[in-house]
Parts: C-alpha cells; structure tokens; sequence
C-alpha cells in the first residue's frame, strides 16, 4: 500500500517555477484537443488556426498586443493589492469608473485648451478608479469589512451606471447608445498600426511596481503585511495605511487603463466598455506569480487566446465560445498546479513512516 | 390588489431560481469555501437541463442532467481549492469564465441538425408549468403563492429543511464549525476536508438546479448567457440573507421584486421617474450597503452578523 502526501516545501525549488506552468500548459493543450475533437474539428488545424489568428501576421500580433495592454494593467493592478492579501475583485468596476472619469472630461469640459483634454482625461481616470478603490479599501481598513464581497458588488454599481449613462444621460443625439465620439484632441495616438500609445503607459507601470515591490522601503512593507502581518506590526508597519494606499494606488492603474483602452479603442462611451479586463486581470495577476514581469507574458498569451477564437470560427466554423472554454482549459491545469510550487508529493510506503 | 398578486407572482417566478442557487452558496460559503464560479455553474446548468430536456422529451431527466453537472463543476472547485490549496477567488472566477464559454459553445452544437446543431430558438414539448391549488390560488395577493411550478412547491419544503438542518442538527453544528474555526472543528474531529467537498458539491447542485429553473420553467428555452449574471446576484443575496438559509428567500423576493416591478411599470408605459438602470443595479448597492452597515455594526455587538469567519481561507492539517 502506498500513501500520497501533499508537503510544503522546505526550499523553494529553482525549477519548478519553469516546469509546472509548461507541464500546465500541456496538459491544457492535450484536453483542448479532446473537446476540440468530441466537436469534430482537428485538434492541431484548429491550433494552426488560433495561432494564425493571434500572431499570424503583423495586423493580427498587433491586434492582440492592443487586447494584452488592459488585461496587463489590470493585472498590474489587482496584484499590488494581492500583495498584502487585500483581494480586490473590483478591478473591473474601477476600469469602467476610470472610463466614465475620462468620458466625462473629454466630452464636458469644453473650456479647456484641446492640448490638455487628454492629459486631464487621463487623470481623472486615475482618479475615478483610484476612489471607487478607496471606498472598499477604507472600509477593510477601518472597520474590516470583507472586501473580496464589497468590491465585487461594487463592479455592477459602476457597469449600471455607466450603462445608465451611454443609454440614457449621455446618449448622442442620433443612434441608440454610445456617446457622441470623443474630440480627436481626446484619442491616444497610435504608434505602431493598432498598437497606440496606451503601450507606453503599460510597460512604464510594469518597470515602475517592479521598482516599487522590490526595490523600495514600500514594497518591502507591503510584502511583510501579506506574509507576516503580526510581524509587521511589530516592526511599526501601519497595515491601516498601507491598506489604503495600496487600494487606491491599485484602483488608480485600472482606473488608467480603462481611461487608456476607451481613448485608444472604442472613442466614445459604449456598450461594451465592460470587457471583463478586471475579471480576467485577477487571473492574470495570479498566474503571473504576483510578479510586473511575469504578467506580461500571462497577458498576452490570455490575449492571443481570445484574438485566436476568432480564426477558429472563420477557419472550423467553430463557435467563438470556443475561445472561453480553451482559456478555462488553460487556467484550471495551471491553477492545480501551482500547488506544486509551494508543497511537493511524496509517496509514503505503508508501515515505512 | 390584482396588480399587486401579478406583481408577486412575476417576483416568485423569477425568484424561483435564485433561491435555488442562494440556498447552494449559503451552504458552500458556511463551510468556508466560497464559490465565485456559480454564474457559470448556473449557465452550465441551464443549458444541461434544456439539452437534455429537448433530445430526451423529459424534464425530469432535464433537472437530474442540471444537478450531475452542477456537482461535477463544483467538485471542480473543491478539489482545486481544498485539495490543491489554490486561490478560491481565481478557481470561481476560472470556472465562471470555463462554464460560460462551454455552455454557448455546447449550445450551439447539441441542436438538431435541421437547426445547423443549434440550440438557439428550439421549443421544448412541455415545461414545468404552474399548478393552482383550487381555492386557495383566488386569495388576494397571498394566492400569488398557491399558483406556481412544481419547482416553487419544491423550496416550501426546502427552505424550512435547509433552516432546520443548519442550526438544529449535528450536521449543522459541524459546517459552522468547519466554516468558523477549522483548525478547533479538525481538533475535535471533524473531517474538515470532507465536509467542504460535500457542501461544495451539493451548493454546486443546487446552483444547477437554480439554472433548470431558467430553462425548462422561468423562460423554457436557450439563449447564450441566459443567466445574464444571476450567478453574481446569488453572491449578493447570500450577504444580504446573512447566511442563514431561512432569510435566503426575503432578499430573493426583495430583489426579483424591483426587477419585477421594473419590467411591470415599462410593460404599462410608464415614464420612470428612476432610470432602469439604477434599479438594475440596485441589489448589488443595496447589499454593499448591508454588508458594510452591518459589519461596522458588529464591532459593537456581536450577534447581528453572521460571516463564517474561515470564509475563503485555506486549510490544511500540517499547516501553522
């Protein structure tokens, strides 16, 4: 008889950083192609065409690229709040507060000079979201109110709104939703095709919290909250403070990037401006080990699986949803293994113990 | 009166699933695990017990497809974060995003063929339909109650049992106690990990079955994302109910009332004074509000409030 037991590692182990996301990453690639097979398309036709349709030429890598950038911020975003284990799943709902901030100046603030409707834009942007992350930060902070619910509903008050918004308080005058677009002043130019300037902003922020997480008298603080609170404490850390900075520091980068994407991408505000880059931010986030760098390449490949779906449906004519359940094949393997980073198996003989 | 008997009427219909799913999560949540994939679970349970329900002409078969695959994906969810100790928020939201994309995928492919496989616009034979009580049904406004499905009837008795279970049973006793103190529930010999599974699965049940609601009773049919976020819903009125089973069905009428009343007062033309919007998104304010109301009150006095304290926390035996 044998036994398995799951134990923590004593010493974190070099490789396994490297090994379990690939051996991961097979795995979901082996049980994509068991469903794409029970639907009677060929598994490796329906990989070439997901790859042609994420990267497959210059227009497709930069169309992917532009859908990595608010998944990458969002990332960014809800990780530096994971830090200290203040789960914030409001990234979404500060995107969207950060897309109202930015509407509402661009289309209403007429005296200013056009040269700094964009810049004012953006950060009111940074504002909007970086309160509508304060709110729930205080709380917990305050009087430890359970985030992880509080931004949650917060999410759906801010997509109502906005939606409240482009139906009904800020509809053009002609059309049935949507603002009218922004002023050209208003738009974040593009630097290479559909890659616009948005890019900038993202890599900026990675280098920066990089920086800040580990590299600063900050991020060190923040890491000793999340691992050690009580020592923390000791040490005269202020877990009250840093609570609240953090959200509203996390708030403002999706504020940013929902002010960032709705500039760049839609021009006005409309339906859609929800995209779930919150929601999937958080995985992002997750996966990338919590780490500015590692987010990128979680980003873009979270973003060249959605791009890719729809070349399968062009391809196969395949369902795009296709695209979500491969992602969510993607994401269960490499969630199961994580485990492996922290704890290792160990095969117990019975009666050897 | 007679407006206020549709109203109800309307408000118990549409609140039929919800509750469902509310009772499933309150039971998940109070052993510690919280459940963030049950949109998905609820959308896979929708389209399970329509398919189901079309190619096989029963509904009953319908329901016991939706409940099947409402435990497989909740046991997907205990075992990633009990057995494999990953992050409870990012699982539900995995298995959320897993479950939607492949319920409108298999939507479009368990059709007929003469509807190229899609699912989209196909009717089903018969549907759980509403059952008057003779008599009873003709009472002003509290007949609303007497002239409802099969699965309404249902949680008359559910409710009560699931109250009754929770607080008056041994069994009870031990999802509190694994939901509020692990390590002190295992000390005295609880099987922290088991009871988690087992209230995991039959929360991921009941989050099916709230789904069958949709499709084979509420609006009998399939449409991509049908569930149109009832599975966050469910996530509000847990709080709102304070996790206990017998409040699960006030916030249920509290809600599916507002959007009741919403699309009533459209259907009849008024100009609404509150964008619809606003009371779209009012339950999730609403619950926002209560939960922080509460939690600050709680600081006071202690039994207003009734969060299991290990919610969403890990726990493994060999662990400090």
């Amino acid at each position: 008889m044998m036994r398995f037991i799951i134990e923590k590692r004593t010493t974190k182990s070099k490789y396994s950083v490297f090994i379990v996301p690939l051996v991961s990453f097979a795995i979901s690639l082996l049980l994509g192609a068991i469903v794409l097979a029970a639907s009677k398309a060929n598994p490796f036709a329906a990989y070439k065409a997901m790859f042609e349709g994420s990267f497959g030429n210059i227009r497709r890598i930069q169309y992917t690229l532009r859908e990595a950038m608010p998944l990458l911020m969002c990332g960014l975003a809800v990780g530096i709040a994971f830090k200290l284990k203040f789960w914030n799943i409001g990234a979404e709902g500060q995107y969207v507060s950060g897309a109202i901030g930015f509407t509402w100046v661009v289309q209403f603030w007429t005296f200013l000079p056009p040269v700094l409707l964009l810049p004012v834009g953006l950060l009111m942007g940074i504002i909007a979201g970086g309160l509508w992350a304060g709110v729930p930060g205080t709380l917990k902070a305050q009087w430890g109110v359970d985030e992880t619910l509080t931004t949650l509903m917060l999410n759906y008050v801010a997509i109502g709104y906005a939606e409240y918004l482009y139906i009904d308080h800020w509809k053009a005058p002609f059309g049935n939703m949507g603002t009218p677009k922004f002023p050209d002043a208003a738009i974040l130019p593009s630097v290479w095709g559909r890659v616009h300037a948005g890019v900038f902003f993202a890599l900026a922020l990675v280098v920066i919290l990089w920086f800040i997480l580990y590299k600063t008298r900050w991020g060190f603080e923040l890491n000793m909250i999340g691992k050690n609170p009580k020592a923390a404490r000791y040490q005269g850390v202020s877990i009250k403070k840093n609570i609240i900075m953090a959200m509203l520091f996390s708030g403002a980068i999706a504020g940013l990037a929902g002010a960032i994407h709705t500039s760049a991408v839609a021009q006005k505000l409309t339906t859609g401006v929800n995209g779930n880059y919150g929601f999937t931010g958080i995985i992002i986030a997750w996966m990338g080990g919590l780490n500015p760098f590692g987010s990128i390449i979680v980003a873009i490949v979270m973003a060249a699986l959605s791009t890719g779906a729809g070349q399968l449906q062009i391809a196969l004519k395949l369902p795009e949803a296709m695209g979500a359940v491969l992602q969510g094949l993607v994401l269960l393997p490499l969630l199961a293994g994580s485990l492996f980073n922290e704890y290792h198996l160990r095969v117990i003989k019975k009666g050897a113990e | 009166m007679d407006f206020i008997t549709k109203l109800l009427a309307a408000t118990i219909a549409m609140g039929t699933s919800l509750t469902y799913a509310t009772l499933g999560e309150i039971y998940t949540e109070k052993t510690g695990i919280l459940n963030l994939g049950m949109e998905g679970t609820m959308l896979m349970g929708a389209l399970t017990a329509f398919a189901t329900a079309y190619n096989t002409g029963s509904l009953f078969l319908g329901l016991a497809g939706a409940i099947v695959i409402g435990a497989i994906f909740s046991a997907i969810h205990a075992f990633l974060s009990i057995t494999m100790r990953a992050n409870q928020v990012v699982s539900g939201l995995s298995i959320t995003m897993f479950g939607t994309g492949l319920a409108n995928f298999l939507g479009q492919r368990l059709g007929p063929q003469t509807n190229n496989f899609n699912l989209v616009g196909m009717n089903l034979q018969s549907k759980f339909n509403n059952i008057a009580i003779p008599g009873l049904h003709k009472i002003p406004v509290i007949g609303a109650f007497f002239d409802v499905s099969l699965l309404t009837y249902a949680l008359y008795l559910i409710i009560p049992f699931a109250w009754f279970y929770m607080y008056k049973t041994k069994y009870g006793l031990a999802i509190r106690s694994v939901g509020e103190a692990p390590r002190t529930a295992s000390a005295m010999g609880l099987n922290v990990a088991r009871i988690r599974y087992l209230y995991t699965i039959i929360g991921g049940m009941f989050a099916g079955l709230g789904g069958a609601c949709l499709s084979l009773s509420f609006t009998p049919s399939w449409n991509d994302n049908m569930t149109g976020g009832k599975g966050w819903i469910v996530i509000a009125l847990v709080i709102f109910a304070t996790w206990n089973p017998g409040k699960a069905v006030l916030g249920t009428l509290v809600f599916g009332g507002i959007t009741s009343l919403q699309f009533s007062l459209q259907a009849a033309g008024f100009r609404m004074v509150i964008p619809s919007q606003f009371l779209g998104f009012s339950p999730y304010l609403i619950t926002f509000l209560t939960l922080s109301i509460l939690t600050i009150a709680n600081q006071k006095r202690k039994s207003l409030f009734s969060a299991p304290s290990a919610l969403g926390t890990s726990f493994a035996i060999d662990e400090k």
